[in-house]
């Protein structure tokens, strides 16, 4: 690791003055950037450790926000809108009885992340901003595309854990979990610009496909901090569930996830219904097609598994990781079939 | 007849449980008299925790990696970026003049014909730098200036094996090449291509008409990976190179083997090496041997004069310190009827990378009478970087293939797999383990195969172990009695985490009539006498013999100094339980202290060594030997497997094992759960993957190299066995390698019996248990 320097920020207004790099725009920087770009906002720290490591981050200077009150907690706001501070740890997040009352799928997603010493680190600001884990991106000895350099290695090489989605061009997967459930939900997210101003992004609109911009994964830009994330008011009528599946039972990262946030009506009618995939696609992926075929419909076993199937159309699966189509199917079938209440009688189409 | 001077003496015999007859062995004059079975003993067969527990996880433990010597350097290497390159040039000019660099050393020889040095796998070292600190030896190592022409390779074992591969050796005539087990460098085996082989050994019979008398074949391919030792303490040394000698500190499962190495290879005695491992984090098979990080740091000391420090960094601990082979073995198998076997063939492909020995073991050969065997063993050489012995090396790949292949002919027989081995299974210990452990698991209730409702399928399986059971010659101890009482055993012997310190203690105990923390225990030093290399399941059946007839000499000298005080004979005495007390008059006793207190000198010392097995060996082979029995071990696992997500869980495992005389339930309970572990993280989980196109492995670090983590961790029993076979002083005998062969086969099995489904390939990731049912529904009309 490079040597670097430490500067604790003690306001908010500090942070929006200095000029500092997103993490989005440093693997592009070679060489190693120079004194005015290479300060980059260090929160929990989890990420940002592994990438300089790992030499893929060089930067000068860590301005550590950690010890921003403003920046932490959760907070219910007068209009219903339930406000999470970027600084808000995972280990928070599971725990807040809000959360896991209204936004279940969200508590369930940070708890089931890492491993409980990274939980309670790890930031929801960093959870969302933290770069993806390709290997050959992870690895200095491969100058990948997302990296300024010409050539995907993923491709041709092992892409067990890569993109089935949107892949075109870099098959990266979002590393996200928690961006699966905060898409079912409609997210917002606060962003402080330079100078102080702050404005609100969908959740939606944050996250940037390799066909878009190959080199980054979101667009904040340098200057900019991700502040809080907010969560529209959730009616109690409203059921949200999570799952995911990994290779090793814990501290390991999905192979798919989904996300499911649904109303249903007393007859068993699906009045509302965001589904959301994790780790199969460049970004937080929605599965358009399955709410379409959800919505205004009475569920069932059946109209459930046919919904699932649909949320993979358009799925343009490499030679290696064909597994996940059906995996995540059957994931977004039971995420489904929990968050309607519904039993799982008869499995999937066998 | 329990002759003191006698050459013959009774000793137990057979299994515990069952009763146990005697068996007469002839035993030399200075070989302590038998023991009775565990029930009679006070120290021996009882669970004593660990001696080092409390230190370890306190944190006070002294690993290797702790080591801090006044005026240390440390050393950092520049490793290879290309699998497959010629080095034109190396220039280490301008790293020598760095910064706080006050040695650099090139780790590439040029052979003598050749233009230049050769690389063959990514991470292989080319040159060290020894500076002030760790950040400016790396800081050099960028220096240093490599002139590459990279070469075409292939890392591959199945494209290694294509006529059109890139050959990783011309010849096998001039290389130093290493060697990750057996069979080793036997000469006038061929090398074609990349393809050395066939190693024949454990063929037998005639195959041809072995298959012709068959009326059931069964006839499968199986692939297991790459699985590296994953040590959490890496390979580490500190070497002090100085006028009087070499002092080395190391992370090594052989302190004495290691201290052979460094005088034969820097020309120095015995006696002016000392070799030190208090606490060593993990070994498996991968820390037996000096090797080049070794000699490098200790050459960079050298040059110095300073002490050295070099330890791996992860990343090159995962890639560059050994490794199990892979395989590729094609298994047949013929059977009559009735079960009894006509015919085993097996052609095992395995990679070491650039080393020897990727063989996958005996066990197709040796386990099961069949008096038709053809066992064809091919090393196939890969850009990759060398493979070496782990935890079974050899007989884990091959379980994984036969023990399957034996269930599915068990099917085919439409017989019970426990029914089909009672058949074909000559050893009566493994019987009377699958009769244990059948009634313990409730083998009763397993159904037939996929029987289980969709979408969560439970199945059960077991698999059968079989290893050698190892013995070093070449290990002693000396052990010494002090005026004041203090009893101290002194050995090279290391502990590794197996917990032979702890065995060792209660031997002694055992035999002084004390308790174990009583002992003293100085091990891990070659300063003392040398002790057995823990590997091969071998330390305990090798280290505490010797043990055990130290301190009967000990006793014997204190006895007859007693004795003359007393003016009785010295074989009138007897001490228990820290008394010597006269054995006709319990009245007339002596306090362990007060005893030693009558000694002529401040210390008496007795040392032994290991002597042959009373009934001899099967084998023996310079400083090793192999007795009569086999160890075995027979496991059965339960899983559940998502037929929609793939996703195995290991519900709960049984392990059923023996190991002689068992001397410490606990500590043999946690090696068996520990092999167990390694083995469903083998069977699920690890894999080292290496790209295709650069030959850079693509996980070395624990997010992407998968291990067992508590979350997976299944219920876990163990049934042990007392199996008394008077071949020793304490009749002890191993268990490391048996509690972890069985295990991926079991778990095999048992996904088979969930899902009807075989699982060829290892790891059975979720991905490979949706391919293979994607399969089977393709299949079904």
């Amino acid at each position: 690791m490079e040597p670097f320097a430490w500067r604790p920020a003690r306001t908010v207004a500090e942070v929006a003055e200095a000029t500092h790099t997103a993490a989005a725009a440093m693997l592009t920087l070679q060489p190693r950037p120079s004194e005015g770009e290479a300060v980059v906002v260090k929160a929990g720290g989890v990420d940002l450790l592994d990438l300089m490591k790992e030499g893929l981050l060089l930067p000068r200077t860590l301005l550590d926000i950690s010890l921003l009150e403003e920046l932490k907690g959760i907070s219910a706001l007068e209009d219903g809108t339930l406000r999470i501070g970027a600084l808000t740890t995972l280990g928070e997040i599971a725990a807040s009885p809000l959360i896991r009352r209204r936004y279940a799928a969200l508590a369930e997603a940070a708890g089931s992340a890492a491993s409980p010493q990274i939980r309670n680190r790890a930031t929801l600001g960093g959870n969302l901003l933290q770069r993806p884990r390709c290997w050959y991106l992870r690895s200095s000895a491969h100058h990948c595309l997302r990296k300024g350099g010409g050539h995907c290695f993923a491709f041709s090489g092992d892409h067990r854990y890569h993109a089935v989605l949107a892949n075109h061009g870099c098959a990266i997967v979002h590393p996200s979990s928690l961006a699966t459930p905060l898409l079912a939900f409609r997210a917002e997210l606060e962003i402080l610009s330079s100078g102080g101003r702050s404005h609100r992004l969908p959740l939606e609109d944050f996250f940037v496909l390799p066909e878009a911009d190959l080199h980054r994964e979101n667009i904040l830009k340098s200057g900019e901090l991700l502040a809080a994330v907010h969560l529209p008011p959730q009616a109690s009528s409203r059921h949200s569930s999570y799952l995911e599946v990994s290779e090793r039972a814990a501290f390991d990262w999905p192979l798919a996830a989904a996300a499911v946030n649904l109303q249903m009506d007393t007859e068993g009618r699906c009045q509302y219904a965001r589904v959301a995939l994790g780790a199969v696609a460049p970004i937080p992926w929605r599965a358009v097609q399955t709410e379409v075929l959800l919505e205004g419909e009475i569920l069932d076993a059946g109209r459930v598994a046919s919904a699932a199937k649909a949320g993979l159309q358009g799925a343009t699966p490499l030679p290696h990781n064909t597994y996940k189509l059906p995996l995540a199917v059957a994931l977004i079938r039971r995420a489904v079939l929990a968050a309607a209440q519904l039993a799982d009688e008869e499995g999937g189409a066998h | 007849m329990n002759d003191r001077d006698g050459r013959h003496t009774k000793f137990p015999h057979g299994l515990a449980h069952l009763g146990l007859d005697e068996v007469e062995r002839e035993i030399a004059p200075d070989e302590p008299p038998p023991w009775g079975p565990n029930a009679e003993l006070t120290q021996i067969g009882k669970s004593v925790p660990r001696w080092d527990a409390a230190a370890k996880v306190t944190g006070k433990a002294r690993y290797t990696v702790d080591v801090e010597l006044e005026g240390m350097l440390h050393a950092a290497v520049l490793r290879s970026p290309w699998p497959h390159a010629e080095v034109l040039d190396l220039d280490l000019g301008a790293a020598a003049t760095a910064p706080g660099v006050r040695a650099v050393l090139a780790l590439l020889d040029r052979p003598a014909d050749k233009e230049a040095a050769e690389l063959r796998y990514v991470g292989q070292p080319i040159a060290a730098v020894a500076a002030d600190s760790l950040a400016l030896a790396e800081e050099a190592l960028r220096l240093i200036r490599v002139e590459y022409v990279p070469q075409a390779f292939v890392v591959d074992l199945e494209e290694a094996m294509g006529t059109h591969a890139p050959a990783v050796y011309a010849s096998l005539a001039h290389e130093e090449i290493p060697s990750a087990g057996l069979p080793g460098r036997a000469s006038g085996i061929p090398l074609r291509g990349n393809v050395r082989g066939a190693d024949t050994q454990g063929s037998r019979g005639n195959i041809r008409e072995g298959f012709a008398a068959a009326e059931v074949i069964v006839d499968r391919t199986y692939r297991t990976q790459v699985q590296t030792h994953s040590c959490m303490e890496p390979h580490a040394i500190v070497a002090s190179w100085h006028e009087d000698g070499l002092e080395v500190w190391m992370s090594t499962q052989f302190t004495a083997g290691v201290r052979a190495q460094l005088a034969h290879e820097f020309q120095l005695p015995l006696a002016r090496v000392s070799v030190r491992a208090q606490a060593v984090g993990g070994a498996f098979g991968s820390k037996s041997q000096l090797r080049l990080y070794g000699r490098a740091a200790v050459t960079l000391s050298r040059m110095t004069g300073k002490p050295v420090r070099l330890v791996h960094r992860r990343d090159e601990e995962q890639m560059d310190t050994g490794n199990r082979p892979s395989s590729k073995q094609n298994l047949r198998i013929g059977a009559r009827r009735d079960g009894s076997l006509t015919a085993i063939s097996l052609h095992a492909y395995g990679s070491a990378g650039i080393a020897f020995g990727a063989w996958a073991g005996n066990i197709a050969s040796a386990m099961y009478s069949c008096p038709n065997v053809e066992s064809l063993q091919y090393d196939v050489f890969t850009h990759a970087s060398p493979g070496c012995p782990m935890r079974g090396p050899g007989n884990t790949q091959g379980a994984f293939a036969l023990e399957q292949a034996v269930d599915e002919l068990a099917e085919n027989l439409a017989m019970d797999p426990l029914i089909l081995r009672d058949r074909i299974d000559p050893s009566v210990v493994r019987r009377e383990e699958r009769r244990l452990g059948a009634a313990r698991f409730g083998w009763s209730r397993r159904h037939l195969p996929g029987a289980d409702a969709y979408p969560v399928k439970r199945g059960m399986g077991m698999a059968q172990s079989l290893w050698p059971a190892n013995v070093q010659l070449n290990a002693a101890c000396e052990l010494q009695l002090w005026r004041d009482g203090r009893v101290e055993i002194l050995s090279s012997v290391q502990d590794i985490g197996t917990g032979v310190g702890t065995v060792l203690r209660q031997v002694v105990a055992e035999e002084l009539g004390l308790e174990p923390q009583q002992i003293q225990l100085r091990i891990g030093d070659t300063e003392f006498p040398s002790g057995p290399p823990s590997y091969g399941s071998r330390t305990t059946a090798s280290i505490t013999p010797p043990a055990r007839s130290a301190a009967w000499q000990i006793k014997q000298a204190l006895f007859r100094s007693l004795a003359d005080r007393w003016q009785v004979e010295p074989e009138a005495l007897a001490a228990h339980n820290g008394w010597i007390y006269l054995a006709q008059d319990h009245e007339r006793r002596i306090s362990w202290p007060d005893a030693a207190a009558t000694l002529r000198t401040d210390r008496i010392s007795a040392f032994a060594s290991r002597s042959d097995d009373y009934a001899g060996f099967r084998s023996r082979s310079g400083d090793a030997a192999i007795a009569l029995n086999d160890l075995g071990g027979v496991q059965f696992a339960e899983v559940e497997v998502d037929t929609e997500t793939g996703v195995i869980r290991v519900v709960r495992v049984l392990a059923v094992h023996d190991c002689g005389r068992p001397l410490n339930p606990l500590q043999i309970e946690s090696q068996i759960q520990g092999g167990i572990l390694m083995g469903i993280s083998y069977a699920l989980l690890e894999e080292r993957i290496l790209d295709r196109h650069t030959g850079w492995m693509l996980n070395p670090n624990f997010v992407d190299y998968k291990l067992l983590g508590a979350a997976d961790t299944p219920q876990l029993e163990v049934i042990l066995l007392e199996n008394y076979q008077g071949l020793s002083a304490t009749d002890a005998y191993g268990v490391a390698e048996p509690a972890n062969i069985a295990t991926a086969a079991a778990v095999a099995n048992a996904v088979y019996n969930a899902i009807g489904m075989r699982m060829e390939t290892l790891p059975m990731t979720p991905a490979k248990v949706l391919d293979v049912l994607a399969q089977s529904s393709r299949r079904r009309p």
